[in-house]
């Protein structure tokens, strides 16, 4: 299997999805239509000549000010022909809405939860999308870049006492 | 402790008691085993046969919080897990010490971000913070010592001393005054 071929049969079977393809040191990434994702995996997975099942990674990426603001990325691995390809999907910042890959790699799961924990993009199909990272009751999603970086102020000799004074010092 | 209680203002007599009962709770002092990052690898240096942390009594470390009567806490507490640190504290016996060991625990250190308590002292109270990322070993101890001394400094009556404030110049400025 080489990246023509695998790309050439992707088009062939679902010609509205591939939305633009990158190649990079030999190594083929592609940028799909959200709504054909689950079936072209699945396809990917189960297809006889193809047999790219074994899920490598999923994780999601913010692109804050561009649009669409979030991607998750997914690499898939043939095992039979040692081929690998990065699959990108982009997700507008209204609705960052996707199918979930779990119910065809179970290794999706964990993932799946640390990019809705990290980055609030929801995974439709998950068995339970929760925090898996943060503490339950987290408000935010902190691997966002416009989320805050900074957690306290820094103190120095002119502005101790101020923060001193407001910081939530604990009791015995 | 009962001891506290019974005895009443008897003057020579409690403040023999009082340096008897110090002088065996600093020599007996036991560490909780617990170690939150890698300040605990420095910690486990303490303890370790180089540096003998057991020449002040402080050999074992127990794992049961109903044992121990002092928390080094060694590394830094996400807000995950403060939530436990604190339980562990309460769940220690009177009376109980705090060291936070290493800038992490004292104030956040490098990480001041969403993910970690800025300074151990948000959830639990601290009697000697130790500077260093991480302390050594030699730190450590020498912090410990610092607490023996203020244990040594505490009345039976159980109130503890209270905290240098930083309104009270440091010692280091008033040495600096008296050497010019
Ligand atoms: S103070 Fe330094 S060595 Fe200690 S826990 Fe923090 S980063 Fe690690």
């Amino acid at each position: 299997m080489d990246n023509p071929t695998l790309l050439s049969r992707i088009r062939a079977r679902f010609p509205q999805a591939v939305r633009s393809s990158t190649e990079f040191r030999g190594a083929l990434s592609i940028d799909l239509h959200a709504d054909a994702y689950a079936d072209l995996v699945t396809w990917l997975r189960d297809e006889p000549t193809l047999r790219y099942d074994f899920l490598e990674n999923i994780c999601g990426v913010d692109y804050l000010g561009r649009t669409p603001r979030f991607e998750v990325v997914a690499h898939l691995v043939s095992m039979q022909h040692l081929h690998r390809v990065c699959l990108k999907v982009g997700l507008p910042e209204h609705n960052p809405t996707i199918a979930s890959l779990t119910p065809l790699f179970a290794t999706a799961n964990y993932q799946e939860r640390e990019t809705y924990d990290l980055l609030g993009i929801i995974f439709t199909g998950h068995p339970s999308l929760t925090r898996i990272l943060m503490p339950d009751d987290w408000i935010g999603h902190p691997q966002r870049k416009d989320h805050p970086l900074g957690d306290e102020e820094v103190a120095f000799t002119f502005n101790q006492e101020q923060i001193y004074a407001r910081k939530p010092f604990a009791r015995e | 402790m009962g001891i506290e209680e019974k005895a009443g203002n008897l003057g020579v007599v409690t403040t023999s008691l009082e340096y008897v009962v110090n002088w065996g709770r600093t020599n007996a002092m036991w560490p909780l085993l617990f170690g939150l990052a890698c300040c605990a690898i420095e910690m486990m240096g303490a303890q370790s046969a180089n540096y003998d942390l057991s020449r002040f009594g402080m050999e074992i470390n127990r794992a049961s919080p109903r044992q121990a009567d002092l928390m080094i806490v060694a590394g830094r507490v996400s807000r995950k897990m403060a939530p436990v640190v604190r339980r562990l504290y309460d769940q220690m016996s009177d009376p109980k010490w705090v060291v936070a060991m290493g800038d992490c625990a004292a104030c956040g250190g490098v990480f001041n971000n969403y993910a970690i308590v800025q300074g151990v002292d948000e959830v639990v109270p601290v009697d000697v913070y130790v500077a260093g990322c991480p302390p050594r070993p030699e730190a450590l101890i020498d912090g410990i010592m610092m607490l023996h001394e203020k244990v040594m400094r505490e009345k039976i009556s159980g109130v503890k001393e209270r905290p240098i404030t930083i309104s009270q110049p440091l010692l280091q400025v008033e040495v600096a005054k008296k050497h010019g």
